[in-house]
């Protein structure tokens, strides 16, 4: 196992490696190591960075970089996030590969700087104008997170579209030991401008939506078919299914270790490709289970709408329950003492 | 004998500009410029939204439909990836000085090394004639129905006399269309502008003062007339920076 | 003829008429399919100066050196 490295450093010095030569973003907390250890290394490869007068200014500039075909990123939070709907929702429309790493923090508005999982509606559902969807991928480590930025590249350019890295604050600042990947051959794209008007690329006026639409569906279904990415345990004899992700993920995959050596009947599934939703997963689960459970740092719960919608999908009829922790990493022992009430009833079910 | 002259191939097409517009004018001027600089087949254009958008439709170039007010941003990124291709942003006053003045603003302070070419007829033309920051003290719009008022909406914004005076850039002038004597002074600033951008000077900026006889209310050769009595007093033709001699 | 004109790309703005040195510009009554009366270079008048395609936003002249 490689050395100690921080969150944000390891996903910033991955990109690189995967062939990242431009980067555009302004400081966030606690996204901002990403753009300050470019600042010094983008320039050792060669590559362009620029700190942008804004988010959406920075967005915009990886929307030039990508139009040329040059692999581009930029990382947020928060209400910078919410700012850059506009570019991303843009990315997909021109057809564009960009990555965007959001270091989650919790809140509306201005927020707070704690750790969080609040923004997973939003980015499964496309924040911005319009039906779109980006592949949203969510690392429990940052070894994990360091192997999906290389991926999210190469999923970009494979389906040219935006992809996310949803990460958390709290992963973003941590250190843990990680294998950094080997160094991947920098290339254009093809499509990418090159003052030739080689690729013909289609302006507003030569659009045909109805066309599209069709098209749209089916790189979606597409990416839904063949792009789902989980792990799982313990689930074909579990009488309770935990699906959780990221750093709660985590947690609850120990959670469900103890509670199995306690003698209780659990399973979990974690989700890492967020969208598409790792409805597959849930092919394997006990046809006779009692219920899901879904551990998040959020208020509302959101992750939750999706494992009802496929529970509906596989014609169960199993309740799903939901323990929003609002915001950090929920602790093994608060997740055990929950599922205790769940199991005794005294937690409903939301759906 | 008179000198043969043809629009540009690359600009050949049929626009859906309004008759008497300023801009097929600046576009047929920035591509004879590209042309007689041997970078016709090397540019890359970022368009504005707005009446800017049309101009999609025309060029056969790289280009890209940039967000509204954002072609700074877009242009800046796509000249330090690509600075061997000539980039240069296409926008009204209303996405380059209103939603853009950010972006816009910021190219200049940085000095980014591509053409902005920015023309103002004092309105937010394609959305139906809405004030813009370029619009003159009294001139009615649609969200200016009796007319401006400076005191509480701000003066008509002068920007390239504003980047050249605030910043150290490569560039700057204003030009305008209505006569003759104009297009051809207005032709020379174009072509200063892009070889600046080919010199590696820095940012250049052309503002070129246009007729919108539409929702002005009036024929284009009373946009003309408008142009010469009412904008040129205000916002002066000229070099506001010129090109150091090096 | 010192003078070509593409006259279906006319949207009869009338700069070029107006800054003709010459008159040598008019428009026909007849209208065209997108409801503009045809401009009409009378080429006996014509001097080749160029003022018609440089005030022109259409494309509509090409001076013949």
């Amino acid at each position: 196992m490689g050395d100690m490295i921080k969150g944000n450093e390891a996903i910033a010095e991955a990109a690189i490696r995967a062939g990242a030569r431009l980067y555009a973003g302004y400081p966030i907390t606690p996204s901002t190591e990403i753009m300050e250890y470019i600042s010094a290394r983008m320039p050792e490869v060669g590559g362009t960075f620029v700190q942008a007068e804004s988010e959406i200014a920075g967005i915009n500039m990886v929307v030039g970089g990508a139009a040329c075909g040059v692999r581009s990123f930029t990382a947020s939070s928060g209400p910078g996030m919410s700012l850059k709907q506009e570019g991303i929702t843009q990315l997909y429309d021109e057809e564009l590969a960009a990555v965007l790493i959001n270091v989650v923090r919790y809140g509306n508005g201005i927020g707070t700087l704690y750790s969080a999982q609040c923004d997973y509606l939003r980015e499964t559902r496309g924040g911005g104008n319009g039906d779109y969807r980006i592949m949203v991928l969510c690392p429990e480590s940052i070894q994990e997170a360091v192997d999906l930025t290389v991926l999210s590249f190469d999923l970009a350019e494979k389906y040219r579209m935006p992809v996310m890295l949803m990460t958390e604050g709290a992963l973003g600042q941590m250190m843990e030991p990680c294998d950094l990947p080997e160094f991947k051959e920098v290339k254009r794209q093809p499509w990418g401008f090159d003052g030739k008007y080689s690729y013909k690329k289609v302006g507003i006026f030569d659009r045909d939506s109805m066309k599209e639409a069709v098209l749209l569906n089916e790189k979606h279904n597409t990416i839904k078919a063949t792009e789902q990415r989980w792990e799982d345990g313990n689930v074909e004899d579990a009488e309770y299914v935990f699906v959780s992700f990221g750093l709660p993920g985590r947690s609850t995959k120990g959670a469900v270790e103890q509670l199995r050596a306690q003698g209780h009947k659990v399973g979990f599934i974690r989700p890492i490709t967020a969208w598409p939703f790792p409805e597959n997963a849930f092919e394997k689960v006990n046809p006779n289970v009692k219920g899901f459970i879904t551990v998040e740092a959020n208020a509302t719960g959101q992750m939750v709408d999706d494992v009802a919608l496929t529970v509906k999908k596989m014609k169960s009829s199993a309740p799903v329950y939901c323990l929003p922790y609002v915001y950090g990493v929920p602790a093994m022992k608060a997740i055990q003492a929950d599922f205790a009430k769940i199991a005794a009833g005294e937690i409903k079910e939301v759906y | 004998m008179a000198k043969a002259r043809k629009i540009a191939e690359i600009a050949k097409k049929t626009s859906s500009f309004c008759p008497g517009c300023g801009h097929g004018v600046v576009i047929r001027l920035v591509t004879e410029c590209l042309e007689e600089l041997g970078q016709e087949n090397n540019v890359i254009f970022g368009i504005g939204v707005g009446c800017s958008s049309l101009l999609g439709g025309v060029l056969e170039t790289d280009r890209l439909h940039c967000l509204h007010g954002r072609a700074g941003a877009v242009c800046t990124s796509m000249k330090r990836v690509n600075p061997d291709n000539i980039v240069v942003s296409y926008q009204g006053d209303g996405d380059a000085y209103s939603i853009g003045i950010g972006e816009s603003t910021s190219a200049a302070y940085r000095n980014e090394n591509f053409t902005a070419i920015l023309v103002n007829n004092t309105n937010y033309g394609m959305t139906g004639g809405q004030m813009s920051n370029t619009t003159m003290p009294g001139q009615k719009t649609t969200t200016s129905p009796k007319g401006r008022d400076c005191s509480t909406t701000g003066n008509p914004i002068k920007f390239p006399e504003f980047v050249a005076s605030q910043f150290d850039i490569a560039y700057a002038a204003r030009g305008a269309v209505n006569t003759p004597a104009n297009v051809n002074k207005l032709k020379g600033y174009i072509k200063n502008a892009l070889e600046a951008q080919i010199n590696g000077e820095g940012y250049s900026v052309v503002e070129v003062l246009s007729g919108c006889p539409t929702n002005w209310g009036m024929s284009p050769l009373k946009a003309m007339d408008r142009i010469e009595k009412e904008l040129i007093p205000y916002y002066p033709l000229g070099e506001f920076k010129t090109r150091e001699v090096k | 003829m010192k003078v070509k004109v593409d006259a279906i790309r006319c949207k009869q703005c009338e700069l070029c008429a107006a800054n003709c040195p010459k008159k040598a510009i008019a428009f026909s009554e007849e209208i065209n399919e997108f409801g503009y009366q045809t401009v009409v270079v009378d080429h006996e008048k014509c001097i080749g100066c160029g003022i018609c395609y440089t005030m022109c936003p259409d494309g509509v002249y090409e001076i013949l050196g």
